[in-house]
């Protein structure tokens, strides 16, 4: 068991570094460089000169092979440079940006862990019923739409239905303020992006949850348990439901994990300030320094996930704890 | 992700469970309409959609690119059905063209990714060791990777375009297939039966395409379908990017960031058909992906 | 007699009863916080002098003052500018070599320190004049200028090289921030990071990426205003977001201008509660070529893709989906320097016969051996307007048999396409501040005039007829050399193609007010005069 640990511990390093490299290489592969985007950005010309000295200023000019050195120096010694964009420190771009994409991630998750565990419950219990039927069709629908369609209609029937009921048309705030500030005001900002990414979260842990039911209820302790004359609702919460929810615990887990670099598309359509804009942004601009931090970031937490996902598994299944 | 312990199956598992004598492969095929009703309608949706796409010359009633100015932003009549988008382009014609780019998206993102993942998954298992481990981390990496950097980086690279999208699409397919496909390749690599061939001398090109891929074929072939809805997502979210398709190009997903959001109160049908298109053929695909699931693996079968 | 009085004693009824209504319409109230959008993503800095985009200006405008303006009380004027913190805009002397400004007494920066000539002389050195290493993107405006005095501590002298009506428009440029004389002494980049200005507005913080925010100066020179106790300006690049932020009242307005859809929506949502208002804008789409790449080398090829263009029933059309409405040449149609429609008419691309158009442009490309041409049409990935121009430019070129495919590119790999003259042909637009022909249309002289111009030709005789016109003193001469410049620039040799000018509509809750629209979203954004009706 420890050295399992162990084995996968060490094994992030190479993983981080690698990712390190290829976003390098990357964006130094895009033509153009951020400081055509900053003069040139706006429909101004600019002369030779002033590019010249932009160049000097960020130290773009400078070969590969010491960016690159520069670069890894800095992820040893955690210090992860000023953007290329605003001269302002990596970290404190990132760190301003970093709780709302947390917050509606977590969000998600929880909505999706209160519908989809029942639910999937309920779906495999009932197999092959009608409720069965529904619960999976409402969770292949919710794998097969578009999350950013989504988003835009649920913002529109929002603004249409408190329009209609109301008189006044209703949306949530278009600036964030924490949520130990003014708790409302932040979960109405959070609460329809966090429904949104959750239904296809949820999706995909019902249908997982359904398929270890399942299987579960198809093991022989099971069939010994109701011989016994167990009631089914112990049968399952004592038995089943324990058994089932290692599979479903990895891959709300794993989902988790990858959440981060997938709010991209949610955060731009409600105009949220969070880490998936930011990258939008970072790669547009072409700011070397901070697209890098970013990759580092989305993979180190994927990467940290997943390792904990892991181990969980590994803890709870005793076959390989004991190993 | 399940990772499903592996079951020597395959199509001859339909085989097995219907009769004893083998049967042709309509007879197959027909057995497993009647037996998953969803499967057929899934079948169904993808049918409609994939044979739209084929014959879109024929069947659609206008030019896909065809700017009218003089009926911009008609709800659905008699002379456009599905009405048109704010450039007077028909939108039904836009759709069964757009079927076509989705199929041919999907289609070659998933076999590409595919195939390529079952290559390195199935090379990654069998030869085991130092490959293995630096195989995993590459594959760690990109799937770690953000697509949207990715994405971004490959259409300022290579510019916009069909291959383009097809290119971005598939580099994150690779690795997830990979991953799945090491895991039922591993089981099977302990079985005797690999042993013994590698003892009486067999290369590892035989093994490796005549034991091991035949034997990961059932969640591989789940595997390409998922694909297939997967990737006509991430078309329509490119699109929404701007980093997808061009315009004039008819693909649902640019259709969806063209009129969605700007015509969305006031010509709702711009948004609304191209997202129902979306919807219905990746339901689809996933309804007929399910049941092939359930038919391939049975301990999912019904009683 | 009788029925006299008796008119006037009604008439004199009729104001007294008009007459709170009168007063209640005109009279601004004092108080509340605007809460606008800005259309952008955050911008690098709030340094005016360096940066070009909207995003910094309407951010940070109302933190500053300048030397010279619009007239915000008329601001869709081309020729009306006003002090703001000078006492009046003075008639040169000397032959027009000599501009004497008198600054203001008793104005204050927010912390405290009275603002001098030698503040405004300072400032304007570190834009005409950048210390090495400072970035100045407009100084080639101001390249008639010789040297900035300030002889005391009230008067400050500009010196020309030559007399030009380009002088007063370019002064009047909004980013041109007046700065503390002792800050950029001790650091040029000083206002990279730091606010700090003598405008109506004091900053209170910044939301990285989110919003900014202000609250009045109490020590305005300008007294009783601003009216609004502050303002919060939240970043919003996307235009749904937007759009349904005025529409439920999150936001009161976006400065920059909505397409026609959005304000269809917003009309069909608010009814009375939305004010419209809508202006002719300094921005035009146009087509570049790369001179260098065949068959773009050739004139008659140029000629033939704006003769297949059509321009009248296009805008008609697109005005109603997109930011576009004037068919204009490339002067500002609002300026008295540009074409009338007779004078449109002859050029080539606006002729209002379109078959003999597109007949003369085939003819054309079957003469130059281009006949079926295909290219590839260089587009920058950004919405409003230029996809949608983009696919109408497509459209119009296959009806002459031409087959064009777009490359939308994100802005780096754009701009770079465009230094490295790797594109054929390139979809773009000039965008300016206060309308100034005659430096507006700086952009079509070749690159070694204007280094934006990445055409790849060279033209000397066009060269020459800009000088001309820039430093012509004869109205009327002046106009016929521009008619001259236009014809050279989009007729004959044809380097580039003008195609149609935006247009700017702002919706806005009703309950704003004091705000007027003007050619250009870069005019007018100090917000002193704003008040809310509520």
């Amino acid at each position: 068991m420890y050295r399992y640990i162990i084995n996968r511990v060490l094994l992030v390093f190479p993983t981080l570094a690698g990712a390190a490299t290829l976003v390098f290489i990357l964006m130094r592969l895009v033509p153009g460089d951020i400081c055509l985007v900053r003069l040139g950005g706006g429909g101004t010309s600019f002369t030779a000169q002033a590019l010249a000295t932009c160049h000097a200023e960020i130290g773009i000019n400078e070969p590969w092979i010491l960016q690159y050195l520069n670069f890894l120096w800095g992820l040893v010694s955690f210090d992860f440079g000023n953007s290329m964009w605003s001269g302002k420190p990596v970290i404190v771009e990132i760190a301003t940006r970093f709780p709302i994409s947390l917050e509606v991630g977590l969000l998600a998750m929880i909505l999706s862990v209160a519908i989809a565990i029942p639910l999937g419950t309920i779906s495999a219990l009932k197999q092959n019923t009608w409720i069965d039927l529904a619960v999976r069709s409402f969770s292949i629908a919710g794998l097969a739409t578009p999350s950013f369609w989504l988003g835009i209609m649920s913002i529109l029937i929002v603004l249409d239905v408190t329009q209609a009921l109301t008189g006044t048309p209703w949306m949530p705030p278009i600036d964030y303020v924490p949520l130990w500030q003014d708790p409302i005001r932040n979960l109405s900002m959070v609460m329809l992006p966090a429904i949104t990414i959750g239904y296809r979260y949820a999706a995909v842990s019902m249908r997982m949850t359904r398929s270890a039911m399942l299987e579960v209820l198809r093991e022989d302790y099971i069939r010994t348990a109701r011989a016994k004359g167990l009631i089914n609702r112990l049968v399952i919460n004592r038995h089943a439901l324990k058994n089932a929810l290692l599979p479903v615990v990895t891959v709300i887990g794993i989902e988790f994990a990858f959440l981060l670099g997938g709010l991209v598309v949610t955060e731009q359509v409600f105009n949220l300030n969070g880490i998936g804009r930011l990258m939008v942004l970072s790669v547009q601009n072409q700011d070397y320094t901070l697209t890098q931090a970013l990759v580092i970031l989305v993979v180190a937490f994927a990467i940290l996930v997943n390792l904990l996902v892991d181990l969980l598994y590994a803890w709870f299944d005793p076959r390989i704890r004991l190993a | 992700m399940t990772v499903a312990a592996p079951t020597p199956t395959g199509i001859s598992a339909l085989a097995d469970d219907y009769s004893l004598a083998p049967r042709g492969i309509f007879a197959i095929s027909y057995d497993f309409l009647r037996r998953q009703p969803i499967g057929a309608i899934g079948i169904v949706l993808v049918l409609i959609f994939g044979l739209a796409g084929i014959f879109a010359d024929w069947i659609a009633p206008y030019s896909p690119t065809a700017n009218d100015f003089a009926v911009m932003t008609e709800a659905p009549n008699w002379a456009h059905w599905l009405g048109t988008d704010q450039l007077g382009r028909d939108l039904l014609s836009r759709i069964l063209f757009g079927a076509r780019t989705a199929f041919i998206v999907g289609l070659t993102a998933a076999l590409l990714g595919g195939f390529s993942g079952l290559v390195i998954g199935v090379s990654s298992a069998y030869f085991g060791g130092q490959i293995d481990l630096w195989l995993q981390r590459v594959v760690d990496i990109v799937i770690a990777f953000p697509l949207i950097i990715m994405a971004l980086a490959v259409v300022s690279i290579f510019g916009t375009g069909l291959q383009n999208v097809i290119m971005a699409i598939t580099i994150p397919l690779i690795p997830r297939c990979a991953r799945i496909v090491r895991s039922s390749a591993l089981a099977i690599r302990e079985v005797p039966y690999v042993d013994a061939a590698r003892a009486l001398g067999y290369g590892h090109m035989r093994i490796i395409l005549c034991h091991m891929v035949p034997n990961v074929m059932g969640p591989f072939l789940v595997i390409i379908t998922a694909f297939v809805g997967q990737a006509i997502l991430a078309e329509a979210a490119l699109s929404y990017l701007g980093l997808g398709v061009q315009e004039p190009v008819p693909a649902w997903g640019l259709m969806l960031q063209g009129g969605a959001e700007e015509y969305a109160t006031t010509a709702p049908w711009i948004a609304v058909f191209p997202g129902l298109a979306i919807m219905l053929t990746v339901f689809g695909i996933n309804l007929f992906g399910d049941s092939l699931r359930d038919v391939l693996d049975p301990k999912l079968r019904d009683r | 007699m009788q029925s006299g009085l008796r008119f006037w004693a009604a008439g004199f009824a009729v104001l007294l009863a008009a007459a709170p209504t009168i007063a209640a319409e005109t009279a601004p109230k004092r108080g509340g916080t605007l809460t606008y959008m800005i259309p952008a993503d955050a911008p690098p800095s709030f340094d005016g002098h360096r940066e070009g985009t909207f995003a910094t200006l309407h951010a940070a405008a109302p933190f500053y003052s300048v030397l010279i303006r619009v007239n915000p009380e008329n601001p869709s004027s081309t020729t009306d500018f006003a002090c703001d913190v000078c006492t009046e805009v003075p008639k040169p002397t000397n032959e027009g070599r000599t501009y004497t400004f008198k600054i203001r007494d008793g104005i204050k920066f927010h912390d405290g320190s009275p603002l001098t000539a030698y503040d405004v002389k300072a400032s304007w050195e570190h834009i005409i004049f950048p210390p090495e290493g400072v970035l100045s993107p407009r100084r080639s405006w101001y390249t008639m200028v010789d040297r900035i005095e300030a002889p005391d501590p009230a008067t400050v002298v500009f010196r020309l090289k030559f007399g030009t009506s380009a002088f007063i428009p370019a002064l009047a440029d909004p980013f041109t921030f007046i700065y503390q004389k002792a800050n950029l002494d001790k650091d040029p980049h000083w206002y990279e990071k730091n606010i700090m200005g003598s405008g109506p507005f004091k900053f209170v913080a910044y939301e990285t990426g989110q919003a900014i925010k202000g609250v009045r100066n109490p020590d305005y020179y300008r007294k009783g205003l601003p009216y609004l106790d502050g303002f919060h300006g939240i970043y919003a690049a996307k235009q749904a977001t937007r759009i349904d932020a005025i529409r439920s009242d999150r936001a009161a307005l976006e400065f920059r201008g909505l397409a026609p859809a959005g304000r269809e929506e917003l009309v069909k949502a608010l009814g009375d509660k939305l004010t419209v208002q809508a202006s002719d804008w300094n921005c035009g789409s146009l087509v570049q070529f790369n001179h260098k790449k065949k068959p773009f080398d050739d004139a008659r090829v140029r000629r033939a893709l704006t003769l297949a263009i059509d321009r009248w029933h296009g805008a008609q059309a697109l005005s109603k989906i997109a930011n576009v409405r004037t068919v204009g040449g490339i002067v500002f149609p609002g300026s008295p320097l540009a074409a009338t429609k007779e004078e449109l008419e002859q050029i080539a691309g606006y002729w209002p016969d379109l078959a003999k158009s597109r007949t003369e442009a085939k003819r054309l490309l079957k003469e130059a051996g281009a006949e079926g041409l295909s290219f590839e049409l260089l587009v920058r990935a950004v919405d409003q307007p230029y996809k949608t121009v983009g696919i109408w430019l497509v459209d119009e070129w296959s009806k002459v048999g031409l087959k064009v495919t777009q490359r939308v590119v994100p802005t780096g790999p754009y701009l770079e396409s465009q230094r490295s003259g790797n594109f054929e042909v390139y979809s773009g637009a000039n965008c300016h501040g206060v309308p100034n022909p005659l430096l507006d249309v700086q952009p079509y002289l070749p690159k070694s005039y204007y280094t934006g111009n990445y055409g790849n030709f060279e033209d000397p005789q066009l060269v020459a007829t800009y000088e001309k016109m820039l430093r012509e003193t004869d109205f009327a001469k002046q106009r016929a050399l521009m008619r001259d410049f236009e014809k050279t620039v989009i007729d004959g040799p044809t380097h580039t193609l003008y195609l149609l000018w935006w247009y700017r509509i702002v919706p806005h809750q009703s309950y704003v007010k004091g705000w007027k629209i003007s050619p250009s979203h870069y005019i007018n954004q100090d917000l002193a005069m704003v008040w809310l009706d509520k």
